[in-house]
């Protein structure tokens, strides 16, 4: 059998690869992939915790579908943004849309 | 080591090195397809947890509506990324800190609180009605799958609001 430990561990390590993208990443599409990353990153470690300490409930599962959810609707929401901002920009470079800075 | 360790393992470092290709290919169009390659290795985690539904889900969900999704916005958006400067910017060697950091942690909290490898039992036959009763069930969750389903609604509306092209701007 598989460790708890592993799916943890990896989890972790697709959280740190997400963050670095979100953090370093300049095209605006590319910053939300990253956050998908990360979002899978957390559904698996539900998921794990789910299959090695409340298997019988599906608690888990149910939190992980709401995870689902929640991706799709920021990922619908984020790319219309991104659409309407090329239009008006003409670029979805994150350091170049700056409309709010002060 | 077993067969499922050893499945764990191939599919760990495809999952792991494709999604280092999402977050450093230059190319966009690239790093669509890694990330699909990413999710489609989330999936066969989520079979190795025996989660069968959600990895159905994932791939339906993740794989078919969310990569391609991405893909039609670089498609739509990319004639100005593609050859201009650098796709990282200034600021990505702190970024690169700050996520070796918080691996570093997190894999420190993980081995320190010391968790019980093995499960403490197995996932029933029924796990995929229970799931269904659970999400319509009052006793449930039908208030955050109704929350949930006016979020998309919303989402939906949303999005189509903000990507509306006004005739007379």
């Amino acid at each position: 059998m598989i460790p708890l430990n592993w799916y943890l561990i990896l989890a972790a390590a697709l959280f740190s690869i997400g963050l670095f993208g979100v953090l370093s990443r300049r095209n605006a599409v590319a910053i939300l992939m990253s956050v998908e990353l990360m979002l899978n990153a957390v559904n698996i470690n539900l998921l794990a915790f789910w299959r090695y300490r409340a298997p019988a409930h599906p608690v888990g599962v149910v939190f992980a579908v709401i995870v689902f959810a929640v991706a799709a609707a920021e990922v619908a929401v984020g790319l219309a943004l991104f659409i309407a901002v090329y239009r008006r920009f003409n670029s979805v470079a994150a350091d170049e849309i700056n409309l709010l800075k002060w | 080591m077993t067969a499922m360790q050893i499945i764990f393992l191939l599919t760990a470092v495809v999952t792991l090195v494709s999604a280092l290709r999402v977050v450093t290919t230059p190319n966009m169009i690239h790093a669509a397809l890694w990330l699909v390659t990413t999710l489609v290795g989330v999936a066969v985690l989520y079979v190795l947890l025996s989660a069968s539904f959600l990895a159905v889900a994932q791939v339906v969900i993740y794989v078919g509506a969310i990569a391609i999704l991405m893909m039609f916005v670089i498609m739509l958006t990319r004639r100005e990324m593609r050859d201009r400067g650098p796709q990282t910017g200034k600021q990505w060697p702190w970024a690169a800190v700050l996520a070796v950091l918080l691996f570093g942690g997190l894999v420190w909290m993980v081995q320190s609180v010391g968790l019980a490898a093995a499960p403490v039992g197995e996932v029933p036959q029924t796990a995929i009605a229970d799931l269904g009763k659970a999400l319509v069930s009052p006793n449930g969750f039908v208030i955050p799958f109704e929350v949930a389903s006016v979020l998309l609604l919303a989402a939906l509306i949303g999005a189509v609001y903000v990507a509306w092209t006004r005739r007379h701007s």
